[in-house]
């Protein structure tokens, strides 16, 4: 095993694992009491060995020494991937709708509390994938609309004390019109100045939360809000309840993500979806076939501000209380790693990517400690290994500007 | 209809005089070329008519219509249509999404009608579709339709972008060097098609370096040189123009 390329790989190796103790160390060994290098040459030598088995285990595959273990393994797979694809698609759908419809039953609060979180996002990840994934405009203050929506019903529900099902419409088109009046002017940008920028209104929607006292009472939030309400067939009579529990809410907000899903893929299915993604393919083309590039873009970043909106009415809702702790810049960045790590335009692949950044890092409470460097760790290999996140779009390609 | 007019058109960039006093004419049914040396001005001409640049004196009109203000996309509304030089296909979208993007201009369907897939939706899906279909039959590209532009071959490409734009529907079509990079063989196909889309009744402006297509096909021919026109008339007697051959062959 003394070939050129395996020499290279081990030489990278040993590169790697000197870089790797060269940034360890410091962050470990150095200490008010003194250095000490014990404690980080153990960690270090941990991670080196592990790196060393993995690699000696590529290269045998590499070699084909494995082949007597992996070919049928293959075969399997491949076998059960055919059989899987026999399926009708329809009974895929029919047996997550199940699986979504008992879920409540069998699991408990703690269960429900981080199901109801993942699908708020999988709506806030859907909005944001209409913008950066169909029409390829990379928007880094996405959370302002969730923050709008969540206001809206609020300041609705505590002063006028109306229905959230009322609301949830009104937030929609007040999430839209904040998207209009951040578009307009913006939208004449591309790429990274369109970022930037968005980046800064998206802090202004925050700043403007925290310090509208007379609206908003700034960072003390507004509390009281109520729950969602519906009729329900009780004792022989339709009778008007809250829906307060966690069973009943993971309900609304199921219903709110399938409609986002239908609503995103019907659209990405259209006339309007496909001028989306000519923008994003090619800006210039598409306006000289036709397209009204400006329009299509200010009715991308509004749609995404309405869902956005939806999610955010709910969050209120749910929490009973807002403020504007809630819309940070790193919630846009969740939010935007969560469409690129499922990748972007695709719908399973954002609803995957919800999954990976709100469920996995509940799974793994027990690494609290080590949690943010997983993710980091997570994020660098994927986009190493899967580029286009973990269940690509069928066409999704580079944004025009990275062209132009 | 489909008359298009250039009047004295004059385009600067900065100190550089792209365009100077340019004035021809594209009537009905019409195939003209417009040919000159590299640099000459041919493509910042298509830029003037499609709405990308504007000019800084003079005026391109359609039906007697000033395109001066117009955004592009209003353009190929009004029936003039375009290819690129540098192809410029939606490089990720299937052969069929390209062609059936250029259906956007006529037709209506919003945002509610494709959430709700209403019945008016799909009826103009089913159409845009056609069209499409229709367009990439016409160029003989039926078989690819479901194929990524960007894994067609060169020369599908090229018809990929006239299928593009025959499926606005356009009255004018303007082709920015279609045979460039074309073998003979398929440059005599492309000749043959661009008498079928005149046959269709559309007419036609062509920038090409191939004479050989130009001279073949073209009923007018229009000589620019450093942004001004030199020449204009039919081909046998663009070939014999004292000019136009010291601006090709220089002195």
């Amino acid at each position: 095993m003394t070939t050129p390329a395996s020499r290279k790989l081990w030489l990278g190796y040993g590169l790697a694992m000197i870089w790797l103790f060269v940034l360890l160390w410091p962050l470990m060994g150095i200490k008010p009491e003194g250095l000490e290098f014990a404690e980080s040459f153990a960690v270090w030598a941990r991670v080196a060995a592990a790196a060393a088995i993995l690699l000696a285990f590529w290269q045998a595959k590499q070699h084909g020494f494995l082949d007597a273990a992996l070919l049928p393994a293959q075969a399997a797979s491949a076998l059960l991937a055919r059989a899987a694809g026999r399926v009708p698609t329809w009974i895929w759908l029919a047996l997550l709708a199940a699986a979504m419809v008992v879920f409540p039953f069998l699991t408990e609060r703690y269960a429900h509390d981080v199901a109801i979180s993942v699908l708020v996002y999988i709506c806030l990840g859907l909005g944001l994938n209409v913008v950066v994934g169909l029409a390829g405009l990379l928007d880094l203050g996405y959370i302002a609309f969730y923050g709008v929506g969540a206001y809206t019903y609020a300041l609705l529900s505590v002063h006028y004390g109306l229905s959230f099902w009322l609301c949830l419409p009104i937030s929609g088109a007040f999430s839209a019109l904040a998207g209009c009046i951040i578009g307009y002017p913006t939208l004449r940008m591309r790429g990274d100045y369109l970022a930037i920028v968005t980046l800064g209104f998206g802090e202004i929607v925050r700043i403007v939360l925290n310090n509208w006292m007379k609206l908003t009472n700034g960072p003390n939030g507004i509390l009281g809000i109520k729950t969602p309400d519906a009729y329900w067939w009780k004792d022989g009579a339709f009778t008007h309840i809250w829906l307060s529990s966690l069973e009943q809410l993971y309900f609304v907000v199921l219903g709110l993500a399938v409609s986002t899903v239908v609503a995103v893929y019907r659209l990405n299915h259209s006339r309007i979806g496909r001028a989306f993604e000519a923008v994003r393919e090619d800006q210039t083309a598409a306006e000289l076939m036709g397209v009204n590039t400006l329009g299509i873009k200010l009715l991308a970043y509004a749609l995404g501000a309405v869902l956005g909106g939806l999610a955010g009415a709910f969050f209120a809702a749910r929490m009973r209380f807002v403020s504007p702790e809630s819309f940070t810049f790193i919630e846009s960045a969740m939010v935007l790693a969560m469409v690129v790590l499922g990748g972007m335009g695709s719908i399973p692949g954002v609803v995957l990517g919800a999954l990976a950044l709100v469920a996995l890092p509940e799974a793994f409470r027990g690494f609290e400690l080590y949690r943010m460097f997983v993710f980091g760790g997570v994020m660098a290999v994927m986009m190493l290994f899967r580029p286009k996140g973990l269940w690509p779009a069928k066409r999704m390609g580079a944004r025009s500007e990275e062209r132009d | 209809m489909g008359t298009l007019e250039l009047l004295d058109i004059s385009v600067r960039f900065g100190g550089l005089q792209a365009l100077t006093d340019v004035s021809f004419c594209v009537r009905e049914g019409d195939i003209v070329g417009l040919i000159g040396p590299n640099g000459a001005g041919k493509t910042t001409v298509f830029n003037v008519i499609t709405g990308v640049y504007q000019t800084s004196a003079g005026q391109v009109s359609y039906d007697g219509r000033p395109l001066r203000d117009l955004r592009p996309h209003k353009i190929l509304a009004l029936g003039v249509a375009r290819t690129f030089q540098n192809i410029r296909l939606f490089q990720n979208m299937t052969a069929l999404e390209n062609v059936m993007v250029a259906q956007h201009c006529r037709t209506r369907q919003g945002v509610l009608g494709a959430i709700l897939r209403s019945g008016s939706q799909k009826r103009e899906e089913a159409r845009i579709r056609e069209k499409a279909m229709q367009s990439l039959i016409f160029m003989g590209l039926s078989d690819f339709a479901g194929e990524v532009a960007s894994n067609m071959a060169y020369g599908l490409q090229r018809r990929l972008e006239i299928a593009r734009a025959l499926a606005s529907e356009p009255k004018t079509l303007l082709l920015d060097e279609p045979a460039a990079g074309l073998n003979p063989a398929e440059s005599r196909e492309l000749m043959h098609t661009i008498g079928r889309i005149s046959d269709l009744g559309v007419s036609i402006l062509m920038v090409e370096h191939d004479m050989k297509v130009v001279m073949g096909i073209c009923r007018q021919i229009v000589v620019l040189d450093h942004g001004v026109m030199i020449a204009e008339g039919k081909p046998e007697a663009i070939q014999r123009d004292p000019r136009v051959i010291e601006a090709y062959l220089g002195q």
